[in-house]
């Protein structure tokens, strides 16, 4: 009875071709969607992570009520000690001490006068240890406009748009004002190195990037530093993972009553990430089930249409004695064929589709130009081709068309034999 | 003679709604038939030869009276086992012959030992028989809008005889036929009758049907009018 139904499949395309391109056609943009989406939030978060929150952050309990404000002079003290147990302890982890400050950056003419200023907010991480991956995390090489990335002490790197404002070139020297950990005046001179562009727009607007050591020297926070970010070995935020780490932590370092005392965050309590986290998190089975229901109306009306066409064929099916309730049961399986190679159709267009995606990025950096949130949006959004992407379309491509076919089916399955039967003849 | 009865009804009625009243389209039908008949019942649009085809056939059930088709009392049986009797006992030919129209001859004859789940090898030569009795074995990979409709009606006949059923239900077979091809299938009709003892009951007022018929039943407004005894044969 299979291949008897196969074969009617096969040759009556008005029965099986506009389901098949309803499934495909959904299938595909949930698959594609699922991917794109996936792809930019977690972009987003991962952007974020890498230049701001970490997967994990350790600070002062102080320091983290104020974070916004990146007040060091609450800054954690002896990070040195602290990032060496944090690796005993947490060997899956990578650990980065960073500083951020803000200040203005004074560029001086061949007479020593100022020729320009900015304001800048800067950030002090590992360049020149040659055991740290910060670098590579912020993708600096890459990001270089022009110059090169420091190879000294002293050497800093401005983002592109910042030294064309400032009119500062690679190799030329300028000032950092500011304030030290302990609220002196900070004046410290870096020579420019390179230029470089992260593609964000807050970032690109005025960014000055140095070596660790070095900002600690200019802020006089020897051994000390704003922030200790923590990061998976896979790369991505994993939320269920870093809950434990949490507790594993504050048992060990934190101390309640001493507002020094480190604590640590997790990326999803930092800068309100929790509800892209969550989004995140829940946006494959919400995009599934919002293609499910729309392809289920659709399919629900083509089953309809497809239904009355078929009149004739359960009529006739009917008097030769076959059960209401086998010809439902076929239909169904019809469906689930149909469900099937559709799904097949659409994951391949979708996947296609979202490899382009993620290959070629699509540029918004028009649209983020005067983005102010905490989260870091990339100019280039890319899709993520994740394993579920392979299978995910099976659900909303197979119940659809079933839900549709079950739905369509019932009218003719209520109706009285006769009364088919009789239709079946007019 | 109860021993050989094949359909037997008393007192038949069926009634339909029709808004709020109710239109009775078969009044009291008491009627009793052999095995290996070749009967019709003969009457005009309305007169309610379809509605006691459809109760015969157990597409429907009576709304008063009995109707008993091969032991079984339509009225009594429940969806399975109106279908089932259908499916093993009664073969249906019709007007507009409702072949599926994408798939082959072959595959439109085989469709009813398909659901009695006859094994490949045996519905091959059982389709094969039922092409040869009404002289289709050249179209078997034909498909319905292929053929003319004499054609398509033996085709019809093919897959209601395909697995000897006891009782043949034809309404309106020749409608839309021409004569010639009217005369052709009556007598396919006829020897399948007489070759293989199964019974037919038409629904017509066709008279090339009426010509060929051993028995008459003549309905008129839900009643039986006449009938006519059986001829002898031709």
């Amino acid at each position: 009875m299979i291949k008897f139904l196969l074969k009617g499949l096969l040759r009556d395309r008005s029965r099986s071709l506009l389901p098949l391109i309803v499934v495909a056609i959904g299938v595909m943009l949930a698959v594609f969607m699922r991917g794109y989406i996936n792809g930019i939030m977690v972009d987003m978060i991962e952007q974020t992570a890498r230049f701001n929150t970490g997967h994990v952050k350790i600070m002062t309990k102080a320091y983290a009520d104020n974070m916004d404000q990146a007040p060091n002079d609450l800054a954690l003290t002896g990070v040195s000690e602290l990032e060496k147990n944090l690796k005993n302890d947490f060997p899956a982890m990578d650990w980065a001490s960073r500083i951020k400050f803000g200040g203005l950056i004074d560029v001086p003419d061949e007479n020593g006068e100022t020729k320009s200023q900015g304001p800048a907010m800067g950030i002090g991480l590992d360049l020149l240890s040659g055991n740290s991956d910060e670098a590579e995390r912020l993708n600096l090489g890459r990001s270089l406009v022009r110059g090169r990335l420091p190879d000294a002490r002293g050497e800093a790197l401005l983002s592109e748009d910042f030294s064309r404002k400032l009119d500062v070139d690679p190799g030329k020297d300028v000032t950092l004002i500011g304030s030290t950990m302990d609220g002196g005046m900070a004046i410290y001179n870096f020579r420019v190195s390179g230029t470089v562009r992260f593609g964000n727009t807050g970032m690109d607007r005025g960014t000055i990037i140095a070596d660790l050591h070095d900002v600690q020297e200019a802020l006089n926070m020897h051994d000390a530093a704003g922030e200790i970010l923590g990061f998976f070995a896979s790369g991505y935020y994993e939320d269920e993972t870093a809950a434990p780490f949490i507790k594993s932590f504050e048992e060990k370092y934190t101390d309640e009553n001493d507002e020094y005392s480190p604590v640590m965050l997790r990326l999803r309590d930092q800068e309100g990430l929790s509800l892209y986290v969550d989004m995140t998190k829940s946006m494959g089975a919400i995009i599934t089930f919002i293609f499910m229901v729309a392809m289920s109306l659709v399919l629900w009306n083509a089953g309809l249409l497809g239904g009355l066409r078929r009149y004739g064929e359960i009529g006739i099916r009917l008097a030769i004695g076959e059960e209401k309730g086998h010809i439902y049961r076929l239909m169904i399986i019809e469906s689930v064929m149909i469900g099937f190679a559709g799904t097949i159709v659409g994951t391949a267009f979708g996947l296609g589709l979202s490899w382009l995606m993620q290959t070629y990025g699509l540029d918004i950096s028009e649209f983020t130009k005067n983005a102010t949130t905490g989260i870091m949006m990339p100019n280039i959004v890319r899709a993520r081709i994740t394993p579920p992407d392979f299978y995910i379309g099976f659900i909303p491509g197979i119940l659809s068309t079933v839900t549709g076919t079950m739905l369509a089916g019932i009218g003719i399955y209520k109706r009285q034999t006769a009364r088919l039967f009789k239709e079946l003849e007019t | 003679m109860h021993d050989n009865l094949i359909i037997k009804t008393e007192r038949l009625t069926k009634r339909f709604p029709m808004g709020k009243s109710e239109f009775t389209a078969l009044k009291g039908i008491d009627l009793k038939l052999g095995v290996g008949e070749f009967t019709g019942l003969i009457g005009p649009s309305g007169s309610g030869k379809t509605t006691l085809l459809n109760i015969i056939g157990s597409l429907d059930i009576p709304s008063e009276g009995k109707a008993v088709v091969l032991g079984q009392s339509v009225g009594n049986l429940n969806a399975r086992e109106a279908a089932r009797l259908r499916k093993e006992s009664l073969g249906f030919i019709f007007q507009t012959y409702n072949l599926l129209q994408v798939h082959t001859v072959y595959e439109n004859v085989e469709l009813p030992l398909l659901l009695l789940k006859y094994g490949s090898g045996e519905r091959k030569k059982m389709v094969q028989d039922a092409l040869e009795w009404v002289g289709l074995t050249d179209k078997i990979k034909q498909k319905p809008p292929q053929l003319s409709g004499g054609e398509c009606q033996r085709v019809a006949i093919a897959r209601a005889m395909v697995k000897k059923p006891s009782l043949v239900l034809a309404d309106e077979p020749t409608a839309n036929l021409d004569a010639a091809n009217s005369h052709n299938i009556l007598q396919t009709m006829e020897k399948l009758n007489q070759e293989l003892k199964t019974t037919f009951l038409f629904a017509t007022h066709d008279e090339k049907v009426i010509a060929y018929l051993k028995r008459k039943i003549y309905l008129r407004d839900g009643m039986i009018d006449k009938i006519e005894p059986i001829a002898d044969d031709k």
